[in-house]
Formats: C-alpha cells, structure tokens, sequence
C-alpha cells in the first residue's frame, strides 16, 4: 500500500491530469464493452459469456487489417465489421435457438464458442503475445495540460470512444431504430404483431453489442497484448460494470465504467496488488446498499 | 423424436468405439484417480444446478481453495493428513459461506455471472500472492505425504483407492442430503422459490446451505487434486476448471442423480482421446458441447431416462 503516494497524487494538479486521463480513457474503452453487454441483455435477455471473445476477435482483427493496410482507421473498422459479422453469424446459428431457454443453456453454448474462438486464434494468429504498438502516424508528443501528461494517442482513443457513445445514445435515443429496440425490450409479441420482423431486430443488435466488443479491441490492440483468451479479465470487468451500472441501463453502464478506469488508474498508484479487489469491494458495496444498480430500476 | 434418438445412438456409439481403441489411455489407476476427483466436483456442482437450480459458475473457486489450503497445511509441516483435509474442507467451506452470502439472493443471471466473477477474484488473488502461493508457476516443492492408519498415499494404488473411498463417501452423503427434507426443500426453491417462500421456508438460508455444502465437497475433491498432482496450480480456479465441471453434468444428465458421474467418465475419456489425437482442443471440445447442448438439450442420461418414460407411456 502506497497510501501517502495516492495523497500526495491527489493533491497535485498535475498527477491529478495524468491519471484522470488514463482512467477517462480505460473507462471508455470498458464502456464499448460493457454497454455492448448490457444491451444484448436488455433485448435479448441473454447473458452473453462470451462476450469478452468478440472484444479478443476485433482486437486480431485490427492486426492483422493493421499489418495489411499500415492504416489506424482501417484497422478499428475491421475489428468493428468484422466482430459485428462474426456475431451475426453466432446469433443466427447458434445463440437464436437458446431465447428464452434457462441460464444453463446460455452459459453452456457461450462455453462452447469460447472454446472454439481461443482454438480458433490460436491456429490462424499462433499462441504467443502480439501487440500492434501505437502507430507511427499518430506518434505526437503529448499534451501538457496543468503540468500533467497526456499522451496523444489516449486523447485520440478518448476522442474515438466518446464519439461511438454518443452516436450510440442518439441511436438508441432518437431514431426509429431506437425506439424500435427499446419496445422489443419490453414487448417483443406486440412490435412483431405491428409488423416488424423482430427475427432481424435481435439479429442487429447482437451485431451491434459484438461490434461494440470488437471496438473495444480494435482500439486497444495498440496499447494491450493481444493473446487467445484476452477476453476473460475485460468480461468479468464488463459484469462488474453492469452490476454497478444496473443491468440494461446504457448511463449506469457509462457512469460505472468511469467509476472502474478511475479506480484502475489512480489505484495503481495507491494500490497497484489490489486494484481489482477495490473493483469487487465496490461491487459488493453496491450489491449490499442497491442490489438494482445505479441505473437500474428498483424492483427489477 | 426419432432424429434426436439417432443422434444420441450415434454419439453414444462413438463413446463406446472411444473405450476399445485404447488411444490415450494412460493406465486404469490414474484414470481411477482423476474419476474420483472430476466426478466428486460434478457431483458437487449438481447439488446446486440440478436440485437447488443455482447456476454457479464459479464452482472451481472451492476445489482451488481446497486444493491450495490443503497443500499450504501439508508444507508448513506437522500436519498429518487426516486433520489437514477436514481444516481444508472447512477453510473451504468459509469461503463459500462469505461469497454466498453475497450471491445466493440475487437472481439468475446476476448469480451465474457473480460466481463467475469471485472465482476469477481468487485466482487473480493467487497469481499476485506469489509470496504465499508461488504465483503462476503453482504451489512448488511438492506435498509431503505422511503415511496414515497404514495408507500410504505416495503409492498410486492407494491414492486411487482412497479416492474412490472419499468419493463414494461423498456420493453416499450427498445422496442422503438429497433424500432428507431438507433435500425436498431444496428441489422446491428450484421448481417454485416464491410457493417456498410463502410456506415460511427461508429461500435464502436454504441456498446458502446448500451453496457452502457443494463448496465443501468441492474442497475435498481439490485436496485429492492436489495430493494427485502433487501441488496446486492458478488453473485450479480458473474459470474453465467450472466450465469443464458443468460440461460433464451436461453430459451426463442433470436430473440423474448419478448424472453427473457418467457425465465425468464421458469427458475424461473424451478429453484424453482428443488429446492425443490433435492439439486443437478447444475446437473439438466446443463443437462437441455445442452439438449436444443445441442437439439434445439436456444431458445424455436425462435424455435416455425421458426416452424410456416416453416409451412406457406409449405401451399399452
């Protein structure tokens, strides 16, 4: 425990800037993936355990996009398009024939397509640590902002990340779309008997939610390893978020996402051997005093 | 009907053709071993999936933690082996309790997904503990195993022997929980938690029996783990230690009481045959679950039992 270390961060302005910017930036890239979670749940009522694989799948993806074209931007939109697809197609053949069937059944066949994407990756990408490093053409001294560092590329990623949550929000907010999927939320029977083929709704959105997975490893391919099996710590961190957050609540999502990258950035300096623990401290805190999460609704 | 019976004809019959080419076979009494300690954490687990209705995910949590206070007592010294598996079991069994009381009154999905996230917590805990657990490369150094009313652990016969004996002491006990009314309870949270709850029964005190009863049998079958292997390793509890465990209830039934043993000998035959054919594990193992999950929809024991109802009922 490096408590004094944490205080003496807190009360200077410029270690204040740097850490708030690595936790923004860690938070947002959490919030891709937990909002993507939580969304499929809140539609299809599906607990996506293998969520985290289509974070690891755009993450390869972006590689090898990356090695092809040289290009950032080609890169993060293979790794969207190509999660997005690959979830298309999960949905469509496997996860489609479990709605509604019990927890078990979901967890089982989730299993079984982890399984398969780690053997998968493993056979095309081989088993060793890769990482993309952050690109040359977005190489830029950093900002100094108050005297506190911040580096281009996680202002860049910020600005990337806050960008898809907002065209997010506005999707889900204002257009028809939108409010097509929130109704299919509550009442699926009564959206199809108005005429709309709810079949491609749930199809589109779990593209959406494993697209958003596969933003989230595209985007941080740059500053992470990329290995099989990537998937697991940011999947139990996206069930942490959404438990904070309250399950199906797109702003509990952003807000506990914020919440975690703090906690992750600044307990790295207070204390790095139990950043995870405060994580799971909060959770059971939030458990115990609002069972519901911060978005969520009570009695839900 | 008649393609879901040709189809578990089919993969029973390449169970069957598994046992005799002898692929991977890796000698009677290590399978011995390893049947008692796999299916000792399925049967476990199905206290809770199959008559309780909690979906844990996080099962492996307990055999990890049996595993590794059991092989922390046996180096610190000056244990014998007897008192170190019950301070094991019970070391376990306080485990479950603090992480039960915090998940058996949630719902579902909440629960599957926070067993889950415990479990992954305690393994994180043991890759950074390295002073205590060695870290990722395991508990090293070997487990001492001090002979004791005559078993002599270190030989493999008795290692298997005391295996089985743990084993059918625990399929014995678990099988009285299950017959007892408390067992009755149990199914009943399953089938209605809300009808328990208005006949006065106290849903959550009764999950959280139940959740510390499966963890510690859990524990015991991650002492035999480590007393098999000699140590104890972060994979214990990890998260596809609890994913195995519930593929082979799923391969053996879940509403079989015996399910989930035939499910264990299913998947360790299964996983040494794969083994020694392919590297590509995961691959076979996924696909495999996949076509029984979405072919059959439920374990192969479940779906010979219904079968054989179904039959009955259509006899004049």
């Amino acid at each position: 425990m490096e408590l004094t270390e944490l205080a003496e961060c807190v009360t200077s302005l410029s270690c204040l800037v740097t850490q708030s910017a690595a936790g923004l930036t860690i938070g947002m890239l959490l919030f891709l993936v937990a909002s993507g979670l939580t969304l499929i749940f809140g539609v299809l009522g599906l607990v996506n355990f293998a969520h985290g694989s289509f974070y690891m799948m755009g993450a390869y993806f972006a590689l090898a996009a990356y090695g092809v074209t040289e290009s950032f931007a080609v890169a993060v939109l293979a790794g969207i398009v190509g999660a997005a697809l690959l979830g298309l197609v999960f949905e469509r053949f496997l996860l489609s024939r479990i709605y509604g069937q019990d927890v078990l059944m979901q967890l089982l066949v989730c299993y079984g397509i982890i399984l398969i994407l780690d053997d998968a990756v493993k056979i095309i990408w081989g088993a060793d640590f890769r990482s993309m490093g952050v690109p040359d053409s977005l190489r830029h001294p950093p900002f100094i902002i108050a005297g506190g560092v911040v580096p281009y590329f996680y202002a860049i990623l910020f600005a990337i990340t806050a960008v898809i949550a907002a065209v997010l929000a506005f999707g889900m907010g204002r257009t028809r779309f939108g409010r097509i999927v929130r109704a299919a939320a509550i009442n699926p029977g009564m959206v199809g008997a108005l005429g709309i083929n709810t079949t491609l709704v749930y199809a589109s959105v779990f593209a959406i939610g494993a697209g958003l997975a596969g933003a989230a490893g595209a985007l941080s391919a740059p500053i992470r390893s990329v290995v099989a099996g990537a998937g697991v710590s940011i999947l139990i961190e996206s069930f942490i978020v959404t438990v904070i957050g309250g399950m199906g609540s797109i702003g509990g999502a952003l807000a506990a996402s914020l919440i975690l990258g703090f906690t992750r950035s600044f307990g790295s300096i207070g204390f790095p051997l139990f950043v995870e623990g405060a994580m799971f401290i909060i959770m059971a805190l939030v458990l115990i005093l609002r069972p519901s999460g911060l978005g969520g609704r009570r009695g839900s | 009907m008649a393609r879901d019976i040709l189809l578990a004809g089919v993969i029973l019959a390449g169970f069957l053709g598994l046992e005799f080419t002898g692929l991977g076979s890796s000698g009677l009494l290590d399978f011995a071993i390893r049947f008692a300690i796999f299916g000792l954490l399925a049967m476990s687990l199905n206290l809770l999936i199959g008559t309780t209705g909690l979906v844990s995910f996080g099962h492996a949590a307990y055999f990890g933690m049996g595993a590794y206070s059991f092989g922390l007592l046996m180096q610190s010294g000056g244990w014998s082996i007897p008192a170190a598996i019950a301070v094991a079991i019970l070391a376990t069994a306080l485990l479950a309790l603090v992480v039960g009381a915090l998940c058996v009154r949630l719902s579902e999905i909440y629960f599957a997904f926070l067993t889950l996230a415990f479990q992954m917590l305690l393994h994180s805990l043991i890759l950074s503990w390295i002073g205590l657990t060695g870290g990722d490369q395991g508990l090293m150094g070997g487990i001492p195993k001090p002979a004791f009313w005559g078993i002599e652990l270190a030989k493999p016969a008795h290692l298997a022997g005391f295996g089985m004996f743990c084993l059918l002491l625990s399929v014995v006990l678990l099988r009285q929980i299950i017959r007892s009314p408390f067992g009755a309870a149990l199914r009943m949270l399953r089938d209605n938690p809300d009808r328990a709850g208005f006949l006065g029964l106290s849903v959550y005190r009764y999950r959280l029996a139940a959740f510390v009863i499966a963890g510690a049998f859990a524990g015991l079958s991650g002492v035999l783990m480590s007393l098999y292997v000699s140590g104890a390793f972060p994979t214990f509890a990890f998260w596809t230690t609890s994913g195995e465990a519930i593929f082979m209830i799923m391969l053996g039934g879940i509403q079989v009481f015996l399910g989930p043993l035939v499910g264990t000998a299913i998947f360790l035959l299964l996983n040494d045959w794969i083994t020694a054919l392919t590297e590509h594990h995961g691959l076979f193992m996924g696909t495999i679950l996949l076509i029984i999950t979405l072919g059959l929809r439920k374990g192969l024991l479940d779906f010979v039992m219904e079968w054989r109802a179904a039959r009955r009922r259509a006899a004049p």
